[in-house]
Formats: structure tokens, sequence, C-alpha cells
């Protein structure tokens, strides 16, 4: 049975314009993990009538309660709500819901992660051994969690549109360069905004290496039913980012739509 | 304990709250929360006679207390529904509401055929579809088309009670009522969505992709008990009332209105378990006022 609960705020940081929150959330790790990239369904006060996806950035298994951390900035008026919240309250959560990236712990990944699409990778870099992560953002202050990253992964490697930090240019040029030196990638991850998701789609296909891509929409109701988060996919039809996604194989995804 | 029975149409319900079509699915998402036979009944997830893949995205967008979505009745399909959904919500002691949507009268009774063979406890014949045969007018919005729809679904239901689904966007709601009344109607349900738009001031763009949308959610409670109130004095068959249904006193409201059951739809995204509180808080104000039943609420208001 899924559920809807209250989860305790256990830690909160501030990362330039993005929040860091761990909740405490019971048994929500040992009951509905499926693999790093879910997201949490959140209630931001009573003024917003519907609740805010959030990728989840780590998790796992604790007493007394299982964690949960999430990484937002401040877009809208749910947002905001929530970024008032501090250590001891409690939010209104739903989750893990969506279907995350589900493959073997022991597959080679290269993680690609765009601005606040960086921090559900830091999942993936937790999850799979020897990954190598690109980080991608506007400015130096955009890129976040880099010392986490370095703990998990082979090797970090960072762009920023600026030229602030790391490469001045976007991450495809990154990627591209990584699965040229380096041959023995099983997947490219990637979360971010959709024209950086495609570019890295495309630079995946060149390789020859399969692409995940986790996919955002304005969403209802985070569980399937209400069908509004659609997604179009290559083949004509439409899926739902909150129950068939968000991940997605990137092939699947019609990329000019 | 008050008795929560109701009698819709000849459909006896176990309780007078039933989740509204688009909302739920086919029952599957939600079933992982709770039991689906803690609901009076479930209207179903929209169908038309092929499948639908719907509307470019975004579909939703959030407004003072409610919402806007343009889905566009994504659905597999009637012969979908009927071999892969419907065995599924047969297997839960609640009553299952088949909802449908045609281009032409026809493609209603060829829907209702089926439905009625297949076996389902009512029709909801939704009338504010927005591909139709008559220049792109809404079927909802003329009382001769709203009649000559419900007259063909009615023909082909056989047994099962036809509910007619009323839109919000027409001048005076109690026409197309009493027409579908006078078409066979065996119910109505209301209200479908208020047609409503957001504007994005930074791009200048609608925020929905389809520019328009229907609009639910709370804050459009007050019109759908006017409209029910409306409509139950002009009609003399049952009403399932709905629109921003989010707690126990709105159900209570839209049956005093003159509803014989309600629907719960939009709140459902805040709190999965919204109709099952619906249902309880309902049954504690008949409790409170020492009804013995929560049927005596119907119609009860007492206007000045």
């Amino acid at each position: 049975m899924k559920v809807e609960r209250k989860c305790k705020i256990v830690e909160k940081t501030r990362m330039g314009d993005a929040i860091y929150l761990t909740l405490e959330a019971g048994d929500m790790v040992r009951t509905s993990f499926k693999g790093p990239g879910q997201f949490v369904h959140i209630k931001c006060g009573d003024a917003q009538l519907l609740r805010r996806p959030i990728s989840v950035c780590l998790c796992s298994e604790d007493e007394p309660g299982d964690l949960v951390s999430i990484v937002f900035e401040v877009r809208g008026e749910g947002t905001a709500w929530l970024a008032e919240r501090e250590v001891g309250q409690e939010l209104d959560v739903l989750g893990l819901a969506g279907n995350g990236f589900q493959l073997e712990a022991d597959k080679r990944c290269l993680l690609v992660g765009g601005g606040i699409g960086i921090p559900p990778m830091l999942g993936c870099a937790s999850y799979f051994d020897r990954s190598t992560a690109i980080l991608g953002g506007r400015s130096a202050d955009k890129i976040i969690l880099t010392d986490r990253f370095e703990v998990c992964c082979d090797k970090v490697m960072v762009a920023t549109d600026d030229g602030s930090l790391g490469h001045h240019g976007f991450v495809d040029a990154l990627v591209r360069q990584e699965l040229e030196q380096d041959k023995d990638y099983d997947y490219v991850l990637a979360c971010g905004p959709k024209p950086m998701l495609r570019n890295v789609a495309k630079a995946a296909q060149e390789f020859g290496v399969k692409c995940l891509v986790s996919m955002e929409e304005r969403m209802g109701c985070g569980v399937g039913a209400c069908l509004v988060c659609a997604c179009d996919m290559a083949d004509g039809s439409r899926k739902h980012v909150c129950k068939n996604g968000p991940v997605f194989d990137a092939e699947e995804v019609d990329w000019n739509a | 304990m008050p008795d929560m029975k109701v009698n819709l149409a000849g459909m006896t319900m176990k309780n007078p709250i039933v989740v509204a079509s688009g909302t739920f699915g086919f029952g599957r998402e939600y079933n992982e929360f709770f039991d689906l036979g803690e609901l009076g009944g479930i209207c179903a997830k929209g169908l038309t006679l092929l499948p639908r893949e719907g509307n470019p995205a975004p579909r939703i967008a959030e407004t003072p207390m409610g919402i806007l979505n343009s889905v566009g009745l994504q659905n597999p399909g009637v012969d979908a529904f009927i071999k892969e959904e419907l065995p599924f919500l047969r297997q839960f002691d609640t009553k299952v509401i088949a909802n449908i949507s045609g281009n032409t009268p026809e493609e209603y009774g060829i829907m209702c055929d089926k439905l009625a063979a297949a076996g389902v406890d009512m029709i909801e014949v939704n009338i504010s579809c927005p591909n139709v045969k008559a220049g792109g007018l809404a079927y909802g919005t003329r009382p001769d088309l709203a009649a000559e729809v419900t007259a063909m679904a009615r023909k082909h239901a056989g047994s099962v009670p036809v509910m007619v689904k009323l839109s919000p966007n027409v001048t005076d709601i109690t026409e197309i009522a009493k027409a579908v009344e006078s078409a066979g109607a065996d119910a109505v349900s209301l209200i479908n969505t208020i047609r409503g738009m957001r504007i994005d001031v930074n791009t200048r763009r609608p925020v929905l992709k389809m520019n328009t949308g229907g609009m639910s959610g709370p804050a459009v409670l007050p019109v759908a008990v006017r409209m029910v109130w409306e409509v139950a004095n002009a009609v003399k068959i049952p009403v399932l009332g709905m629109g921003g249904v989010a707690k126990g006193e709105d159900a209570a409201q839209l049956m005093l209105a003159g509803a014989t059951a309600v629907a719960v739809g939009t709140s459902l995204f805040a709190d999965p378990y919204a109709a099952i509180k619906v249902r309880d808080e309902l049954a504690a104000i008949a409790d409170r006022q020492g009804l013995a039943s929560v049927r005596e609420l119907t119609g009860g208001v007492k206007p000045w």
C-alpha cells in the first residue's frame, strides 16, 4: 500500500539559491524504493491546492525512520512556502513516487546533471559503482554538491555557460569528450532542462551508449490517475512523467515535441 | 451512526460518495492507498470509441483554490476498458460508472451497446466533449443536441441507467437539464469544469498548451451548489452533485441543494484519501444533526 505521511525535517542547509532538506520518512524507503531518481510529492501549505513534485537527492533506510533528502530552488509560491520550513517541522509527503533509474548497481554510468537536475544525480553517484559525473549550470554558484560527488565518483567534471567554473560551455561537449576517451560506460544518465537532455541524448546516441533521462512536467495527482503530466513519445503516444517516468529511455522520447 | 445508503436512479450505493471521472483513472493507482470498496461508486476515466492520446502538455495550471486542466480525453478506448480495466474494477464492492464521450450520436450509441453488454452499473454521458459534429458546438450547450445524444444513449443502454453530465458553461443549465430529462435521462451529474484561462505574464503565454482549460477545485463549489439547486428544482430525476468538494460540509451543501449523491475529484490530488474523509465527515454531520439516514439531507435547504 502506498501512503501519504508526515515527515519531520531533520536537516536544512542552503546551497546558493538551492535549499537542501533531509526528511525522516518512516518506512518510505524500505517500502517504495525502486532506484535512484524517484520523486516525492509534497503538500506546500493550505494555500496551494497541488502538491509539488521534487526529485529525491539521497535516500536510505535508517532508524528511527528512513531518510530522504531533497534539493529545490524557489520557483513559485509552493516552493517559497517550502523554503520557509525549518528543522523540527513536519511536511505532508507522498512517495517515493515514480520509477527512477532502475538498473543494477554494478552498471558503470556517466552521470550528467544540469542546474537543479544535479541533486538527483548524487543519488545515482552513491548507488552506482565507479561513476563519472558531469555537472553543469549557468554559472559557478549553480554547481552544487561537488564535494559529495567527489566522494562517490571516480571523476567529476564541471561545465558552466559563462565559464566561471570548469569548461566554458554546455555539458554535452564534456559528454562527447568523455565518451570518446572512455569506451567502458554502460549508460549515460541525465537530469536537467529539456534542451540539455536532448543534447546529451544525442551525444550518447552518437557513441552508441544507452541513455536514460529524467523528465519534468507540470503534475497533478503524482500517482498516474489524472494524466496531466504528459510526455510525448517518439511512437506518437503520450506517457506520464509521474507513473511511467520520470525516467525514460532517451530513445523513447519525442525530442521535437 | 446514520444509514449512509443512497439510491441513484435505481443504483443502490453503500454511501453517497463517488469519485469524479477523470480524477481517478480506472482506480488502480488509488487502490494502492485504500480499498476501492470503501467508495459508493467510481466514475471511471472518460472513454471514447477509439483510443485517444489527448492534448500536449502543459495540461494543468494552478489557480486560486483551483486548477485548470486540458487533458483532452486521453484514454485507451472503450474496448480496452471493457477488456482490461472493467474486470479489475469489478473485484471491488463498489458501483462502476462508465463515462463516455462521442463525436456523433451514433458513437454514443455504439459505446452504450458495448458497455451495457459488458455490464457496468451506470453510464455517465459526457456532453461537453471538444469535437462534435454540429460545427464544433458542444452537445452540452444546446438543448436539442443534448436531447438527441441522451435519447441515443438511452436507446442503447438497455437496463443500465443513463446519467447525463451537464456543462456549467451555459446561460441556463436548467434548460439543458429539462431537455435531457425529457429525452429519457435517468439522472444528471453536475457540474463539469468551468472554462478558464491563465497567462504567464513574463512569457505572455497561456500556461496551458491548449490556451484554455476546464476549472475545478474548491473555488468552483459555490457555482456547483447554485447549479445543483437550480437543476434539482427543475427536474424530477436525481442529481449527482460535484464541483470542488474537499470536505464533508461541502458534500452536505450539495445534498441540501438537492443532490442524491456527491462526487469528489480534484481534492484527491492534494489528498489521496479525500473521498474517504469526505464520507466520514458527512456521516459525522448527519449523526450530529440526529438524522437516521444521510438521505434526509437531499433537498433539505430552506431558501429565504
